[in-house]
């Protein structure tokens, strides 16, 4: 889904992996969390990151990252238009 | 009295209209005159009786109310010529580039007006903390072009000439932009327009922003105040509101006389000043308005404005009754949980009791003893709510006599009441503790020790508060919450903020060492004051006389159960342990509650030590538990100190002649080194170090000698210092000091530093006039071969006061510096909350993280930041195996 170019973002170990969510899981997400989506923390559909999975204003994007304390961390962050 | 609540919904700010100032103005002000010649004021003037009034004697002209209930009323000056308002100089600024000279329209053409109209909607709907990214954009947007898309006017360059000046660069050149021309412009913006750069035109049209009326506060406001000799001394306000009348009199005077332009300007431009200042007296670009004294006016802006505004001082931070400040000291008696009260203090504050059939005879009691004697009241609360000052009446029996269930005595505090006790600045939680408080002699606060690191409080003069809680639900969530045993824990780092210092430390090395041994009756002693009941171990030697280890009579207090192991302070860092056959006893071992083997120090009990012995204890055991072992034990090792005599003198400093031959020997060693090190980059034959230049090599290679030196000189001091010198068992333990201070007492100081390198300041290429230009040798960049013992000769005591100086200029920038930043990062935090699904969240449920800390682990609860301590419970499980 890299827009055709054969650069891949994902592949360079700082950028975390980012998973486009289905209207279905998201709302699992919200419901879970018991929040609204624009109580979630944001992210711009121009980020780099956000383009390459292809994601939408609107949409739910769950981040998987390296934590120091957790390991693994999950958060979720809801794409606004910029 | 009937109440109602009711719930604010939303809050809207706005720009006053000139005809809203005009509607809740009660009157226009038209005299710059306040009072005449008998003292009344002026109808008309500034001090108008309809504006409110100050004195408690008077009834107000507009709502006839008295002081109190007289909220004060606006009234109004009507401008000769309009003014700009300089707190909204900056949206004029771009309002008059982003909109036509000509039809006023914003610089965007139509098509792409209806697009964004749209694209707003959605987003006010959608995404409404888009909306401002949005009209910013648009906004900058007009600002960039220069023909109008809906007339083909040519727009011009205007300039802002700060603070209120306008200017347009027309072709003929600059021409100014006088505040009718600015307002006549702002006019003509449509509505719709206004919209689409974020400003609702409903409550604040843009020409509202250049005044041609100005709203008069009302005296009570800017109350003046009679002297006591009988000068009556107006409020800054007040001042700057006369300059503004006169000047708007003049200016008046002068349009209808028809006084040449030249003069008009002028005084526009002046009355434009005033009322400038009249907002915010520190404009950059123009004077302060000043006093008659030199002092510069406080005006509106200043009485809200920074640390002294009404913000941060009268709403942030407000003065408070039931509180207490004094000096505070030591009192290694009282527990942790205690603070000492002068007897003074605690018959001031109060704690409010309701009297019931049970505490009647006491509190009547109390009532008797009156105000002035300690366990007294100074206060009673009928049932109707009247309140009876205790202090007057000669007959206190007779009142205390009336007392019956429903009657609220105002009693002084005692022990055992809760209090909260801060030491500022307050720069985490534990700033502010919950003590019980034991009414003491003397006119000081006393805490214990072991409570000086959470508040970082000495007794060099050192101030601290104390508040008394009134409700019963606020003393019962200080108890519980906020005691001090509670707060042992730190959340800063996982592990105790409270325990051993100083000489609890010593003391506890010297009792708990292998050489020590303790006849009966000292025993006796220690236990008695630990407040130790239960009978006496066995003793470690029976014969020739009945001996106790000082790890006996700390193994009696010791949790049964508790296994433990752990190094000490003193550890010498073996290559292999062998742990409990350490040869420095420097190997603590527990088993069974029992102190088998190693020293207690630093490490074990001191205070901010993330697994200790300490900590496991406060983790495992409880905070009673906790509180119980630092009250006790601790006094143990205090009584044993004091028994002991220990004290350090000069002549722990001594140095055997051979030491010094060896020490001087090094150091001459050292110089020839430099010296050669010298010799070889002046010939050119020093080597560069990659990425360094030459002079960087040479300056990096001595240093490294010269350190070496210093280290080899200490540890050749250090061999002749053992742990018979007092000052090395404080090193060694951690109690105070350390080995680097000693070898600087002893053997050499060293290298001082200014910004890290070595001195190079001072004169033209050499630092002081003793020395050669260009000598670049030890003693010419400031090595100190003396030691403070001996004493520093005038140079190195040169060289040393400006390393020394260095340090403390650093630490005042720093303490500002971080001060600063704690406080952003409070303001910017002091809303986030850890909610009971385990996220941290804003107001407004806003998700700042999914899981707090992203694992969720309160930090005060972990072990040194981790959730679990493996080796622990590894170590826990195979000794309970080899108890089986």
């Amino acid at each position: 889904m890299a827009m055709g170019s054969k650069f891949n973002i994902f592949d360079h170990e700082l950028v975390p992996e980012h998973i486009l969510l289905s209207k279905e899981e998201a709302e699992k997400v919200l419901m879970r969390l018991g929040v609204k989506c624009n109580q979630l923390p944001l992210i711009r559909s121009t980020d780099p990151a956000v383009r390459a999975i292809g994601a939408k204003p609107g949409d739910i994007v769950k981040i998987v990252r390296k934590s120091k304390t957790a390991g693994i961390s999950i958060i979720y962050r809801y794409v606004i238009p910029s | 009295m009937s109440e109602s609540y009711k719930r604010i919904k939303a809050i809207k700010f706005g720009v006053l209209s000139p005809d809203i100032i005009r509607k809740m103005s009660v009157t226009a002000i038209v005299t710059p005159d306040t009072y005449d010649e008998d003292g009344w004021p002026i109808e008309g003037g500034l001090m108008d009786r309809r504006l409110g009034i100050i004195e408690p004697s008077q009834r107000c002209a507009t709502c006839g109310n008295r002081v109190g209930a007289c909220p004060g009323h606006f009234g109004h000056v009507e401008l000769a010529r309009p003014v700009v308002h300089v707190g909204y100089v900056k949206i004029i600024y771009q309002l008059l580039r982003a909109t036509c000279r000509r039809c006023g329209r914003l610089l965007i053409p139509q098509e792409d007006m209806e697009r964004y109209k749209v694209l707003l909607e959605k987003y006010v709907k959608n995404w409404p903390e888009l909306v401002d990214n949005l009209t910013s954009r648009i906004l900058s947007k007009a600002i960039k072009t220069n023909e109008c898309p809906h007339c083909n006017e040519r727009q011009f360059k205007v300039k802002l000439e700060k603070p209120t000046t306008f200017y347009e660069e027309t072709r003929e050149g600059a021409i100014k932009l006088t505040p009718i021309e600015v307002r006549a412009r702002l006019e003509r913006i449509p509505d719709d327009d206004l919209k689409l750069i974020g400003i609702d035109p409903e409550s604040a049209r843009p020409e509202w922003m250049v005044l041609t009326v100005l709203p008069v506060p009302p005296v009570s406001v800017r109350p003046s105040i009679t002297l006591e000799s009988g000068v009556r001394s107006e409020d800054d306000l007040t001042h700057k509101l006369v300059d503004i009348i006169r000047i708007n009199e003049r200016l008046r005077e002068n349009i209808e006389a028809g006084a040449p332009q030249l003069i008009i300007e002028d005084l526009w431009e002046l009355l434009q000043y005033h009322v400038t200042t009249y907002f915010d007296n520190e404009v950059s670009g123009i004077p302060p308005a000043r006093h008659r004294s030199g002092r510069p006016l406080r005006t509106l802006s200043q009485r809200l404005k920074g640390k002294e505004g009404r913000f941060r001082s009268n709403l942030s931070g407000k003065r408070v009754d039931f509180s207490a400040r004094t000096v505070i000291s030591p009192d290694p008696n009282l527990s942790i949980n205690e603070v000492g009260v002068p007897e003074e203090i605690a018959k001031i504050l109060t704690v409010p009791e309701r009297v019931t059939q049970w505490n009647l005879e006491e509190m009547k009691k109390l009532v008797i003893r009156g105000p002035f004697n300690h366990p007294g009241a100074n206060y009673i609360i009928r049932p109707d709510g009247r309140r009876i000052d205790l202090r007057y009446p000669k007959d206190l029996k007779a009142i205390a006599e009336n007392l019956t269930p429903g009657y609220i005595v105002e009693r002084h505090i005692r022990d055992g009441d809760i209090v909260l006790f801060n030491r500022q600045p307050s720069l985490h939680r534990m700033s502010i503790m919950a003590h019980r408080v034991k009414v003491l002699p003397y006119k000081t606060f006393r805490l214990n020790l072991c409570v000086c690191p959470p508040y970082n409080a000495d007794f060099d003069g050192d101030e601290m508060n104390l508040h008394v809680p009134q409700s019963e639900e606020a003393r019962a969530e200080a108890r519980i919450l906020m005691l001090v045993q509670e707060q042992i824990l730190s959340p800063r780092y996982g592990g105790p903020i409270m325990g051993a210092i100083q000489d609890y430390i010593t003391g506890a090395f010297l009792l708990t060492r292998k050489s020590t041994f303790l006849r009966r009756r000292e025993v006796c002693r220690l236990l008695y004051n630990a407040g130790y009941t239960g009978p006496l171990p066995p003793p470690a030697i029976k014969y020739p006389e009945k001996l106790w280890t000082g790890k006996q009579l700390v193994s009696l207090f010791l949790p049964k159960d508790l296994n433990f192991a752990a190094r000490s302070n003193i550890c010498a860092k073996c290559d292999t342990c062998l742990e409990e056959d350490c040869p420095y006893d420097a190997y603590v071992s527990v088993k069974n509650g029992l102190l088998i083997s190693g020293v207690l120090d630093k490490k074990l009990i001191g205070a901010g030590q993330p697994e200790s012995l300490l900590h496991f204890i406060v983790k495992d055991y409880g905070s009673d538990a906790a509180s119980h072992f630092i009250d006790n034990v601790f006094k143990l090792f205090l009584i044993y100190i004091d028994d002991y005599g220990f004290t350090m003198s000069l002549s722990d400093e001594d140095m055997p002649l051979e030491a010094k031959i060896r020490i001087d020997e090094v150091l001459k060693e050292a110089e020839i080194a430099v010296n050669r090190l010298i010799r070889s980059y002046r010939e050119g034959e020093l080597e560069r170090l990659p990425g360094r230049t030459l002079e960087e090599t040479l300056e990096m290679r001595i240093m490294e000698v010269l350190t070496d030196a210093r280290d080899k000189a200490g540890n050749i001091a250090a061999e002749y210092l053992g742990m018979d010198n007092y000052a090395v068992v404080m090193a060694k333990t951690g109690a105070r000091g350390n080995i680097l201070n000693l070898t600087q007492m002893t053997a050499v100081i060293g290298q001082q530093s200014v910004r890290g390198e070595r001195i190079i300041r001072g004169y033209k290429n050499r630092t002081l006039p003793h020395f050669k230009k260009g000598d670049i040798g030890a003693v010419a960049r400031g090595f100190v071969y003396s030691s403070y013992k001996r004493g520093l000769n005038p140079l190195e005591f040169f060289f040393h006061a400006m390393g020394g100086r260095e340090g403390l200029v650093d630490t005042a920038v720093r303490t500002s510096q971080s001060g600063y930043l704690q406080r952003r990062l409070m303001n910017a935090l002091q809303d986030l909350k850890v909610e009971y699904d385990g996220t941290v969240r804003a107001p407004g449920g806003l998700v700042v993280q999914f899981k707090y800390g992203e694992d969720g682990v309160d930090p005060s609860r972990s072990d040194h930041g981790k959730p679990m301590n493996i080796d622990r419970i590894i170590r826990k499980v195979v000794m309970e195996r080899r108890v089986e």
